[in-house]
């Protein structure tokens, strides 16, 4: 085992230069990943935003944030893709069968998933940008925002992990990802939650999305945070933890 | 004293209720080319994931290359490499890619010149920088062979190299197979081609139904078929009909 702790950094390095060239010659996917959540951003402003009652004067800045977590949403099931190839291909079979550090596997496909959905997601901000949204956020908001999101991602990425080595089919990996895209519909990321009916309303404000929502909907336009920062961490934290150890489970098992 | 780099002495394993290694004694002798001849289904995969240490066996001792399974998968994995049933190839990455990433993988100390290297050895070069996506099915398959090669393992196992492959591209594995060994590399080789363990093999065997049902080198087992019918047949004896005389019998009893 020591000889293969001791190259554990190295193996890491090359499995994420790997993942870096499957980003940058996959840029299509990344055009995939985000021509939905442009289209949405775009009808929701140009069609239903004069109708939709936010008090904020610009909707796009409303819209936002719940645009970011449904790109994120799009994106991590192209993870749950690419872990699946890389099962049924063969590949992971192939590492397993060379003296590299096991761990380091996973982690390079977990580093691609963060590395292309902040692109996406930039990709997102630089389109709302054309569109008239304005943040007056600093340096200190903006890294705060992309920390939200990088934690949100990862907290994704584990559950696609889980969904790409358990998958039996190409379209059965990404399967998992519908009702992720789906959740920030009823959130209060596109209008707020108190026009919905109760039980709705009860579980728009209690699922992960709307704190997260909140939370980096403040951030941007600098107002102050109160808790749901925390109960955001708190949702991803814990859906981290959990997926991860049964993505574990079920890794050493393949 | 001839030295056995793979020993595998009662390997049994189970899938939940089937059970496909109902106790398999194998024996490779080092530098030779080991053919396990088996039927889509027998259990020939089953047995180079054990070996490899993708997959645990449930009883039976496997030694490779001195290290038990259970107790050194690790020297094992660097004595060894897999060339499984499918092609295990990066096909985002280009074929000098691949080969630069296992030999970085492997820790050598110029993984660009080793894949260089056996760029040139298998005539690769036009296509080395082609994404393997675009590869055809022969040229994915030497590709993932010369992956196979990067570090010079001592071991090399074969999943079925050449199912799936026009007959160009099958003398073509072949011949590098033959080259390996006479360089000394020690080759297990699954098939369910007999014509393809008659043409490479040194020692062929036989599994079916879980077991071993004949070892042996060609010029032994076509001395396992029995004499009454040979007067019969004129021309020599092909291992198809061996095969089929061995099961044939099995079946009966
Ligand atoms: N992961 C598995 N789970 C259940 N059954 C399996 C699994 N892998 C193989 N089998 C079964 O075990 C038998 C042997 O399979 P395999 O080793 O792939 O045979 P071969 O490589 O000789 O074609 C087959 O009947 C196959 O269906
Ligand atoms: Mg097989």
């Amino acid at each position: 085992m020591e000889s293969i702790n001791k190259y554990f950094f190295k193996d890491m390095s090359v499995m994420f230069g790997r993942s870096m060239r499957h980003i940058f010659r996959s840029m299509d996917t990344i055009v995939t990943v985000c021509i939905t959540p442009i289209a949405m951003m775009l009808l929701f402003v140009y069609v239903f935003g004069g109708a939709i009652e936010t008090g904020t004067e610009n909707y796009i800045d409303y819209l936002l944030p719940g645009v970011m977590l449904m790109t994120i949403g799009s994106g991590i099931a192209y993870v749950a893709y690419r872990l699946f190839l890389d099962k049924q291909r063969g590949i992971f079979e192939r590492f397993h069968s060379m003296p590299i550090a096991r761990s380091t596997i996973l982690w390079g496909h977990v580093l691609t998933s963060l590395i292309s959905n902040v692109i996406s997601v930039v990709v997102i901000i630089l389109v709302a940008l054309l569109i008239g949204f304005r943040s007056s956020a600093g340096i200190l908001e903006w890294l705060a925002v992309f920390g939200i999101l990088g934690i949100f991602i990862l907290a994704l990425t584990w559950i696609a992990v889980i969904a790409g080595l358990s998958a039996k089919t190409p379209d059965g990996a990404g399967a998992f990802s519908y009702p992720i895209i789906f959740l920030p519909f009823i959130s209060s990321a596109f209008v707020p939650t108190d026009t919905m009916p109760s039980v709705v309303r009860a579980f728009a404000e209690n699922q992960p999305v709307t704190p997260i929502v909140e939370a980096i909907r403040n951030l941007l336009s600098n107002q102050p945070v109160g808790n749901e920062i925390w109960i955001a961490l708190t949702w991803c934290i814990a859906i981290i933890v959990v997926a991860y150890i049964f993505a574990i489970r079920i890794y050493k098992k393949l | 004293m001839i030295e056995n780099v793979i020993q595998i002495e009662k390997l049994r394993k189970s899938y939940k209720d089937v059970e496909v290694l109902k106790g398999v004694n194998v024996e490779v002798e080092k530098g030779k080319i080991f053919a396990l001849l088996g039927s889509n289904g027998a259990g020939k995969t089953t047995m180079i994931r054990i070996m490899a240490t993708l997959l645990e066996r449930d009883a039976g001792s496997v030694v490779i290359n001195g290290f038990k399974i259970e107790k050194n998968p690790a020297e094992i994995r660097n004595s060894i490499s897999l060339t499984g049933q499918f092609a295990a190839i990066d096909e985002i990455l280009t074929g000098r890619e691949n080969l630069q990433m296992i030999a970085k993988l492997r820790h050598l100390r110029n993984p660009n010149q080793v894949a260089d290297e056996l760029i040139n050895r298998f005539s690769m070069s036009e296509a080395a920088d082609r994404r393997v996506g675009t590869y055809s099915g022969g040229m994915k398959r030497r590709i993932d062979i010369a992956m196979s090669l990067v570090g010079n393992p001592e071991i090399i196992f074969l999943d079925e190299p050449t199912t799936g492959l026009d007959p160009e591209a099958r003398l073509e594995v072949w011949k590098i197979i033959q080259e390996l060994s006479a360089a000394g590399t020690t080759i297990f080789l699954t098939t369910q081609y007999l014509e393809e363990a008659e043409q490479l093999a040194d020692k062929i065997a036989i599994l079916h139904d879980g077991k071993i049902i004949a070892q042996d080198t060609l010029e032994g087992l076509k001395k396992l078929f029995p004499p009454a019918k040979v007067e019969y047949v004129e021309k020599q004896l092909t291992l198809e009909e061996i095969f089929l005389a061995i099961i044939d019998d099995k079946e009966e009893k």
